[in-house]
């Protein structure tokens, strides 16, 4: 008796707490509706099944208990309410999945316009580059991480010069441009993590992978790591700013390319054997 | 209703008497502690598990004390916290989980539901246990080494689990985790062959793998399940041993470590998640299994109800231990691998749903038209149903790739499989411990006490983990000792720990109810009897409660019929064992 | 990870095909009384199956091994290794050494004690030979400069060649044991059971070897290469 109580009040319990608690996700800050959009039909899914078959198990415990004289059925099984309760099933399940499969679809394939935005990560902080007016990356190297160049962008190649490097600072981009974010980490695995723009992806040395989001909101958010990165990663925090147009032109006025870093901590002497000899060793990632 | 034909079935001799005096030691040495009994065996591994287990369980405390009052405690340092999340994970899912469903419970029930008089190799499976223990001690060694256990997280991903910004990472943490890991699987590997031997080789007259109880099925599938997945954790230890020590590449890409070139390059760190993962999720499933099979046997026994649709159990559990070999990547959705493969793994991911659903359908249909004995053990095999649902449906979130990508690495996630392989199966290890105990030792355990723990572990553990998935939508990452202080997380979240980890602290005291009425119902329990539940299955039939060496004293037993006659219409009693020829119950009828 | 898909794919045929003939499809709550054979002694004994499934183990961490080989070797940093031709010598000793367990194994059915203890010590010296062998490879690798941490190619070699290398250790301390038992009294049904097994094991890490030997010197990626090309 009490425990079919308890049965029916955890089920009573868990959808006053769903609906009544203040705990929902942040306000959503891209073009991932649709994701949220899919959690929302997962929880309808699930919490219903999960209702049923708790309230029906509170109902028989509290139908069948124990009382002197009692005796169970003999039912070995039952063929046809078996293959129902499966087909419901897998009706249940397709009715998830299909949806989820369709906007995966959408989240891997990156429309032609986006704009490419690389996040480097280290332990523990986040540098950005941005391609500069030719609207290309240079190709980099972890080998040719130095002091000077800690980013590892490649000198040899021009298409690197002009790339806007952002050394742990906030990152800016501009609202309603699609974006899609080459994440590079130059030591161990870290993950881009901005919880208002639902996307997120591991970042592994040794690789380059990506998602891609468009920004629909303007604001302040704020980027954790979300892969463990060692002691300091509760620390791992960033910025990112979704500007308008105009504030946006007027922060990347302000930034410094690769090239003029380069000249001001003259690496003209850089020693090129050095570069060469890092260049032929093993482990290049170009992207 | 019911096509069954009673008819009373001629007794038949057994069919081999082996020379049971093999099985008799000679000395308290062999006969305690060098045992080659199972079921000594099975109590060392047990006692084993449950005391790392403990140690694991007070690591959890520390981590709850942090989440909920950051700050407050000096000596969780970030370090200190995440040695303690990796250790915790560690201890609870390998040498805790593990070890207790294959080598406590497995030891114990499959000699004894089988009807055979021992293990194959009693002396194989000794060795099983001393090298597990071996393998606890170098775990525990870990603790006292400069720097402390490994701090990476249970997953050991590389790079950082092995690079100095890590703790333990540089020292000798790491190290001792990868070795105690491949004694562990060595020494599983002589116990898994034992169990799957035993199963297929040492089944009493009469004893068809149809009329095994879902217990053996459980385990069985989950050994042979253990024995093919372990061997890819082995590959990834002894491959990150290599990189660790002797500087090779396997895993280790170029990289650049505070400022500084390694000497590493060209490795994938994704190549150890697939081969980590390839063991991972099989191993929930290695967990789960048994825990299936013993709840059916539970819910059966004390709603005195034959388990509805046996057959589709048994090939349900058969299913799942195979599908579960093809989902391994849905742990790695957002881990950078190609993202075509989400679609493969998100579509075998939630087909796997259907057989793990057909079981909870026929748990709860079991119940009806039951007759529901409402014992300790079965409210613990109720409430696994209750908590093992609840997890496994939100398995369906992470499972779904698109919807997996924002909540992976949050404390939905932490919330998730504590629910579904953490509370859901240790609640069916406290049933199991109260329906065997009496077996195990001839005493009852304190019924009070045991309603005293069952309502604290049961409404607690529910009040940790269901508020937990909430923290985890808020978008609260997972392994972070400290979130106070980030914009979009509200303030109520920090009361919402605060009280998690109250329930914690509340649930974990109460396991301490459990542990003194082990020892406590060891001497004033009540007598137990033979056969306390009145159940079908073979063991309960020993002549020796506890039973004897050997089991079954001079003759194995002879099985008539399966593990289910409970309630049977026409038979004078509610329950027919399974060496029952039937002939009263014929007499009835007649 | 298609080759260990591939060899679990296989194991889970056999398994189907095993489990097809243990009536998964009946009613046991229709059956009453000792039913059929499968209640019976059986007919294999236990040493057998186990073997069995404990090659089945070792089997799945050799297509691990080689399902890590084939990821890793896919990056840009490998560059293989010559085939030393000692291990062509190796691999003769090992079919050598498979022969003459096989020997073994007929000598003990017909009961022939001299011819067993013969064919046993010239199955495990040629093991040993094969070990020795093995050694001498890592010695011309370092004598060549080919060190372990050097390259993943020299890494997998000798990780794949060390691994095997102690399944046949393991393989020889059991083949002594049997080998002392065979000088120690006539020949006997446990006997001739162990060598059986023995033979079995040997057979299993000379097929193991095959493998190896394959993938290692490269042919087994050639191979790849040519059926992708075909496909494409």
């Amino acid at each position: 008796m009490v425990f079919a109580l308890a049965l029916v009040l955890v089920v009573v319990g868990s959808v006053l707490f769903h609906i009544l608690s203040p705990w929902w996700w942040t306000q959503i800050a891209s073009n991932w509706t649709y994701i949220d959009g899919t959690l929302v039909i997962t929880f309808w899914i699930t919490g219903a099944v999960f209702a049923a078959v708790v309230l029906f198990m509170a109902y028989c415990v509290w139908k069948f208990r124990h009382r002197p004289g009692n005796k169970a059925d003999y039912e070995p099984e039952n063929k046809r309410l078996e293959w129902w309760l499966t087909i419901a099933t897998a009706v249940g399940v397709t009715a998830l999945l299909v949806p989820g499969l369709f906007v995966w679809k959408q989240f891997v394939d990156v429309p032609e316009d986006a704009v490419e935005v690389e996040v480097v990560a280290q332990q523990w902080q986040w540098n950005y580059r941005l391609p500069g007016a030719d609207g290309k990356l240079g190709t980099s190297d972890s080998r040719l991480i130095s002091p000077e160049n800690p980013l590892g962008v490649n000198p040899e190649d021009p298409a690197g010069q002009d790339d806007v490097i952002v050394e742990a600072d906030d990152l800016h981009l501009p609202i309603d441009k699609p974006v899609k974010m080459l994440l590079r980490s130059i030591d161990v695995l870290h993950n881009f993590y901005v919880p208002e723009f639902r996307a997120k992806m591991d970042m592994v040395p040794g690789s380059v992978t990506y998602f891609w989001f468009t920004p629909t909101r303007t604001g302040t958010f704020e980027v954790l790591c979300a892969e463990l990165c060692g002691s300091g990663h509760g620390f791992m925090r960033g910025i990112v700013m979704i500007d308008t147009e105009e504030d946006y032109a007027a922060w990347l006025g302000e930034q410094q390319t690769f090239a003029e870093i380069s000249a001001e901590q003259q690496t003209g002497q850089l020693d090129t054997d050095d570069v060469e000899a890092a260049k032929s060793g093993p482990g290049g990632v170009a992207n | 209703m019911v096509d069954v034909t009673p008819g009373a079935v001629a007794p038949v001799p057994p069919a081999e008497v082996p020379e049971v005096e093999l099985y008799h030691p000679h000395s308290w040495w062999t006969k305690y502690v060098f045992s080659q009994d199972a079921k000594v065996i099975a109590i060392q591994y047990s006692g084993t598990a449950i005391a790392i287990g403990l140690v694991a369980l007070v690591l959890s405390w520390l981590m709850r004390l942090q989440l909920g009052f950051p700050g407050t405690f000096d000596f969780i340092t970030p370090e200190a916290y995440y040695q303690f999340i990796t250790m915790h994970g560690m201890i609870m899912v390998i040498y805790l989980l593990t070890a207790l469903f294959l080598g406590g419970f497995g030891n114990y029930l499959i000699p004894l539901m089988v009807g055979a008089r021992d293990m194959v190799f009693p002396y194989v499976n000794m060795l099983s246990y001393w090298i597990y223990l071996l393998a606890v001690l170098v775990l525990v060694a870990s603790f006292f080494v400069p720097g402390g256990p490994t701090g990476g997280g249970w997953t050991l991903y590389p790079p950082q689990i092995i690079l100095s910004g890590t703790p333990g990472g540089q020292g000798a943490g790491i190290i001792l985790m990868l070795v105690s890991l491949i004694l562990f699987i060595i020494g599983f590997t002589m116990g898994g062959l034992n169990y799957v031997v035993t199963v297929l080789q040492g089944r009493t007259r009469g004893m068809t793998l149809m009329r095994m109880p879902l217990t053996v099925w459980g385990i069985f599938t989950a050994t042979v399940m253990a024995l093919l997945a372990f061997p890819a954790l082995f590959v990834a230890c002894v491959m990150m041993l290599f990189d660790r020590l002797l500087g090779t590449s396997f895993f280790m890409p170029a990289l650049v470590e505070m400022g500084e070139q390694l000497s590493y390059g060209g490795g994938s760190p994704i190549l150890f998640q697939h081969l980590f993962w390839f063991f991972g999720h099989p191993e929930v499933y290695i967990v789960a299994l048994p825990a299936f099979g013993i709840v059916s046997d539970l819910i059966s026994t004390h709603a005195r109800k034959n388990i509805f649709g046996y057959r589709m159990m048994v090939w349900a559990i058969v299913a799942i231990g195979a599908l579960s070999f093809i989902v391994w990547a849905h742990h790695m959705y957002v881990s950078g691998m190609h993202p075509y493969f989400g679609f493969f793994f998100a579509t075998t991911t939630l087909i796997i749903a259907i057989p793990t659903a057909i079981k909870v359908y026929n748990w709860v249909l079991t119940l009806w038209r039951g007759d529901i004995h409402l014992t300790i053990p079965m409210l613990f095999a109720l409430a696994f149903i209750v908590t093992f649902v609840n997890g496994g449906l939100t398995g369906l979130f992470l499972g779904n790739v698109v919807v997996d990508v924002p909540l992976s690495d949050t404390m939905f996630v932490v919330a998730h499989f504590h629910m579904v392989m953490g509370v859901a199966p240790i609640l069916v290890i406290f049933g199991a411990i109260y329906h065997w105990y009496p077996k195990i030792t001839g005493r009852m355990l304190d019924e009070t006490m045991g309603q005293l723990h069952f309502w604290i572990t049961f409404i607690g553990a529910y009040a940790i983990f269901f508020p937990m998935h909430y923290v985890g939508l808020v978008g609260v990452p997972r392994r972070y000792p400290d979130i106070s202080g980030t914009a979009f997380i509200p303030e109520s979240v920090s009361t919402l720990n605060a009280f998690i980890t109250v329930a914690a602290l509340i649930v974990g005291f109460a396991q301490m109810v459990f542990l003194f009425n082990l020892f406590w119902s060891l001497r004033f329990g009540r007598e137990a009897g033979g056969n306390p539940w009145r159940a079908t299955t073979l063991e309960w039939q020993t002549p020796e409660t506890p039973p004897a060496h050997g089991n079954f004293g001079k003759e194995l037993p002879i099985v008539y019929r399966w593990a289910y006659d409970y309630s049977v219409p026409g038979a004078k009693e509610d329950f027919l064992a399974q060496n029952d020829p039937g002939g009263p119950r014929a007499a009835a009828s007649a | 990870m298609s080759v260990i898909v591939v060899f679990l794919l296989v194991l889970a045929c056999l398994a189907g095909w095993w489990l097809s003939r243990q009536g998964l499809m009946s009613k046991p709550w229709l059956e009453q009384g000792v039913v059929g054979h499968l209640g019976e002694q059986p007919t294999l004994p236990a040493e057998r199956i186990a073997l069995v499934v404990f090659l089945a183990v070792v089997g799945a961490l050799f297509a691990l091994f080689a399902s890590a080989y084939f990821m890793r070797m896919e990056l840009p940093d490998w560059r293989s290794l010559p085939v030393s031709r000692v291990l062509w010598l190796n691999t003769g000793i090992l079919v050598l050494s498979s022969a003459a367990l096989q020997c073994a194994v007929f000598a003990a059915r017909r009961r022939q004690a001299d011819t067993l203890k013969l064919a046993l010590v010239t199955g495990g010296i040629s093991a040993l030979t094969f070990l020795a062998g093995q050694l001498f490879a890592w010695q011309e690798l370092f004598a060549n400069g080919d060190f372990l941490a050097d390259n993943p190619a020299n890494s997998f070699f000798y990780l794949l060649t060390g691994m095997h290398g102690l399944h046949i250790l393991g393989g020889l301390v059991a083949l002594a044991r049997v080998t002392a038992k065979a000088w120690d009294g006539p020949v006997t049904d446990r006997l001739q059971l162990s060598t059986e097994l023995c033979a079995t094991y040997w057979h299993f890490l000379l097929f193991v070897w095959f493998g190896l030997f394959v993938l290692l010197a490269g042919w087994a990626a050639d191979f790849i290469d040519i059926c992708r090309q075909l496909l494409t």
